[in-house]
């Protein structure tokens, strides 16, 4: 065989590979010049980017937690009573007993870890199928929140809470339009995403791991970077960078690197890979599936906040089908039903596509009736796509 | 008396493996047959070709039932010529009763609405001819192995049998269950059921068969008739096992040094049946550079003796001392028997030595993934350099260590467990059947590496059912059965009629 021929086999079959993670970015960027069009172009206006970026932060931060969950081998259906649940027990602490923000938020965040270590002792140490653990909690916190609300609406909050959600960035620059402080935070997650790509290559290349073509690899960067330049330029033109995109974004950096370069992240899918072998070659697989729920109720409960202040106000339905959302975000992300793989970036894709899809709906004036049965086919469609590449494989 | 069942001349190929070569049954009406020879030696396979498993078409040979061809399609067509087979694994379900047990798939109804009252008289009458004297409706996982064995004979009753096939019927039964089991087929015997016998224990054999034919590696070596002459024990042994072993094995200098590993006073029970148990009072050292071999046939307990041993893995109520450099060694959980120095090998390396999805290099460092990280931060290009290192020095066939060891063959496989061990650097290696399912010249790499490690020092337990390799691998062996060692032989004193007679001889 000549080199070349090598080489264009080498192309073709690396597509066909890793058809599911390009897959996953092109649908993303298709779906959003779908609804660029047929919305006339409001689904790009600075004022709905940045709004879809508050709708989806909730969703985004527990798909984090989610993802964690699934490729340990597990599922959470409780982070939507949860998340109600926290934001309505934050309300409550805030507008009834008067507690200032900066006591109210910890008190938040522990008592969402305290759930989630509640449920992940059932499951981890009694070996209680999560499935039935979290349906209960579903049950139970979602009670607990109309108790706690007493079927009434709380809030509103103190400016200083709703900034949470609906806080900006100010320019440090003094610019102000655009915001200089905006462009020059996306001139250096560019250079970042760029220099570490460069990296990993060179790594893989001095291993002679398998990697993408050159081309692609430049197509790919070159897409993203303008993708996000682009975004981050609509944003600098309105009010700037919204506090809960920081958040998100230091958060998935987080997880991503706790899921793919940490002896902790890589245990949590060896469980979920084989949690039998896992268990033998010396790993805690009970306390790890513990702290995976654990973190679940923690991400929840900052879910939570971030609804609740975007909201302004605790509803008793708040958070009502959203771990519907989570989870689809996740297996539309690429995650495996039976645990063991999945990546936090496509979780987070995952939830943006789900995000996109409610969002320019909504512009188009389409019914809540038929949002549901489309979400609903995209859902079965990825998953099928996944299961239908897996077996064309072998 | 004439021949119920002849089959002639059976080869079943699988690829790369000839399992059955040329083989012969003959079984006539209204007796017991044995079948003996050790694992692998193509004894299930025989039956399965029987049964219908393997259709025909799919081995060579003929099957002559009742003086005719028959051609098998699959376990019914076998069942309704009234074969039945009891696999060693009994086919109940354990939350049904006994009555709906004994008629699943077959049920007592018209028109697919079930009678009971003719289901209960039916079941009654069937557990009247086994000797059961339970009622009708109670659960089949109430019951002990020995009453649920007896229930899986009225199950083939009730279909009318013609050909009762037992695979390793008194394997998990109690002396007197296996007793009660026997009288049983010599009162079927009586009534007319021909039945096939495949069993371990010769002095059961001895007792109850007519004939007795011996299967040596896919072939047979002979048959043996009751009624013309005594059949002994040792003639069996002999057939069983006589084969050659010239250089299957890669020569090894033979140096012990001291006590490493001594495990004393060990016993266990089972996790779910409480009362039985499963390890009685086993003692064992290995030494530096030695190779101790423990043999025993499939459910004698060897594995669960090394599960039990490392980090607790299998059954309650252990107790025992295990000792490492003279050291008391904590080993009650999997973390602090690898932290202790010990390593464990599974039996069974796709389900609980691998995580088959993942790469080469991230199962070679699942068990020791602190060494290749700084505070919890993986550092991946030591990974690397550490699965690359291992890939050398085993050998493993690959284009590369990102390669998902899914995608292996069974011998690269086993490297990359091993490679997963020794990145852990343990002093004791327990290899729990490390060739099982693998190709002879992978095997004989495998053997290499085990002298390798043993002349490094380390001590290596060798858990095998393969006796040859035993013989061919070890310096000294422990001889277990039903969960007690009952013997301990010096490799230059150990044959396979040795060990095999003093599992044999209870």
């Amino acid at each position: 065989m000549s080199q070349t021929s090598a080489k264009a086999e080498g192309i073709g079959s690396y597509l066909v590979k890793h058809l599911r993670e390009y897959g996953l970015l092109f649908a993303l960027i298709a779906i959003m010049v779908f609804f660029q069009v047929v919305t006339d172009g409001t689904l790009l206006k600075p004022v709905n980017i940045t709004n879809l970026f508050l709708q989806n932060s909730y969703i985004i931060i527990m798909a984090l937690g989610m993802l964690m969950v699934i490729v340990a081998g597990h599922i959470d259906l409780s982070v939507g009573s949860v998340m109600g649940f926290v934001g309505a027990l934050a309300a409550v602490m805030l507008v009834n007993w008067d507690l200032p923000v900066a006591v109210v938020i910890p008190i938040s965040l522990v008592v969402g870890a305290a759930i989630g270590a509640a449920q992940g002792y059932f499951v981890a140490f009694w070996r209680i199928p999560s499935f039935i653990v979290t349906l209960a909690g579903m049950l139970v916190f979602r009670g607990l929140s109309l108790w706690l609300l007493a079927g009434q609406s709380v809030g509103p909050f103190p400016k200083s809470f709703q900034a949470l959600s609906n806080g900006f960035i100010p320019d440090l620059f003094g610019v102000d339009k655009p915001n200089v402080t905006a462009l020059v935070a996306g001139l250096i997650a560019v250079a970042v995403l760029i220099w570490m790509g460069v990296k990993t290559r060179a790594r893989n290349a001095h291993y002679g791991i398998e990697d993408e073509p050159f081309a692609f690899f430049v197509a790919r960067n070159a897409i993203i970077s303008a993708a996000l330049m682009f975004v981050i330029w609509k944003l600098a033109g309105f009010r700037g960078l919204p506090n809960v995109l920081i958040s998100m974004v230091v958060l998935t950096v987080v997880y991503a690197f706790i899921t793919e370069r940490t002896t902790l992240g890589r245990r949590v899918y060896a469980i979920g890979g084989n949690e039998k072998a896992a268990k033998l070659s010396g790993i805690n697989t009970e306390r790890l599936t513990f702290l995976t729920f654990v973190n679940m109720g923690f991400l929840a409960a900052l879910g939570g906040l971030v609804f609740a202040a975007r909201l302004n106000t605790a509803t008793p339905k708040a958070g009502f089908g959203v771990e519907l959302d989570v989870i689809a975000a996740v297996f539309i992300g690429g995650a495996s039903m039976s645990g063991g793989s999945g990546k936090i970036i496509g979780a987070v894709v995952g939830a943006f596509i789900m995000g996109v899809m409610n969002n320019g709906m909504s512009i188009m004036g389409i019914g809540i009736d038929y949002q549901q049965v489309i979400k609903g086919l995209v859902l079965l469609a990825a998953v099928f796509f996944d299961v239908y590449n897996k077996q064309k494989q072998g | 008396m004439t021949a119920l069942l002849e089959m002639r001349s059976i080869t079943k190929t699988f690829p790369g493996v000839k399992a059955l070569d040329q083989v012969n049954l003959v079984v006539r009406k209204g007796e017991i047959h044995a079948i003996c020879g050790e694992n692998g030696a193509g004894k299930s396979t025989l039956m399965k070709v029987l049964s219908g498993v393997y259709p025909a078409g799919s081995y060579e040979g003929d099957i002559l039932y009742d003086g005719e061809i028959a051609q098998f399609r699959g376990i019914r067509d076998s069942e309704d010529r009234g074969i039945i087979i009891i696999h060693q694994e009994l086919a109940l379900v354990p939350l049904l009763s006994i009555a709906e047990n004994l008629f699943l798939g077959n049920e007592r109804a018209t028109k697919g609405v079930i009678s009971w009252p003719e289901t209960f008289r039916q079941t009654e009458t069937l557990l009247k001819k086994v000797g059961l004297s339970e009622a009708p409706g109670i659960q089949v996982g109430k019951l002990g192995v020995g009453k649920q064995q007896l229930v899986e004979i009225a199950k083939a009753l009730s279909k009318d049998v013609r050909l009762l096939i037992l695979d390793e019927p008194t394997a998990a039964l109690s002396e007197s269950d296996s007793q009660a089991l026997l009288d049983l087929l010599l009162e079927l015997k009586a009534q007319g059921v021909t039945s096939i016998i495949i069993s371990h224990k010769l002095n059961e054999v001895r007792r109850v068969a007519d004939s007795v034919t011996v299967i040596r590696d896919g072939t047979t070596v002979s048959t043996l008739d009751a009624h013309k002459e005594p059949i002994t024990e040792d003639r069996i042994v002999r057939d069983m096992v006589g084969r050659d072993m010239a250089h299957r094995y890669p020569e090894r200098t033979r140096r012990a040094g001291d006590v490493v590993f001594e495990v004393k006073g060990w016993n266990v029970w089972h996790p779910e049946h409480a009362e039985r148990q499963v390890i009685k009072d086993i003692s064992f050292n290995a030494r530096a550079g030695e190779v101790v071999g423990i043999a025993g046939l499939m459910g004698s307990g060897r594995t669960e003796l090394a599960m039990s041993i490392f980090g607790r893995s299998y059954g309650r109520n252990i107790s025992g001392e295990v000792f490492v450099n003279g050291k008391a060694a904590d080993t009650a959980t999997v973390g602090r028997a690898i932290d202790a120095g010990l390593a464990y090998v599974t039996e069974d390396r796709k389900s609980l030595g691998l995580i088959l999805d993942e790469t080469i290099q991230r199962n070679t460092s699942l068990a020791n993934l602190d060494a290749v990280a700084t505070s919890g931060v993986i550092n991946e290009a030591r990974e690397t350099e550490v699965a690359e290192k291992y890939r050398a020095a085993m050998r493993i066939r690959t284009p590369s260590v990102f390669q998902k060891v899914g995608n292996l063959s069974g011998g690269n496989q086993q490297k990359v467990v091993l490679s997963k061990w020794l990145f852990t650097e343990p002093e004791v290696l327990i290899l729990d059947e490390p060739t099982r399912g693998i190709d002879v010249g992978a095997k004989y790499e495998i053997y290499g590496i085990i002298n390798d490690l043993s002349a490094q020092g380390k001590a290596v337990v060798m858990i095998s059912s393969e006796m040859p390799e035993l013989l061919g691998m070890c310096d000294r062996i422990y001889v277990m059965n039903e969960g007690e060692f009952v013997g301990e032989l010096n490799a230059q004193d150990a044959t396979q009629e040795r060990i095999m007679s003093l599992i044999v001889t209870e």
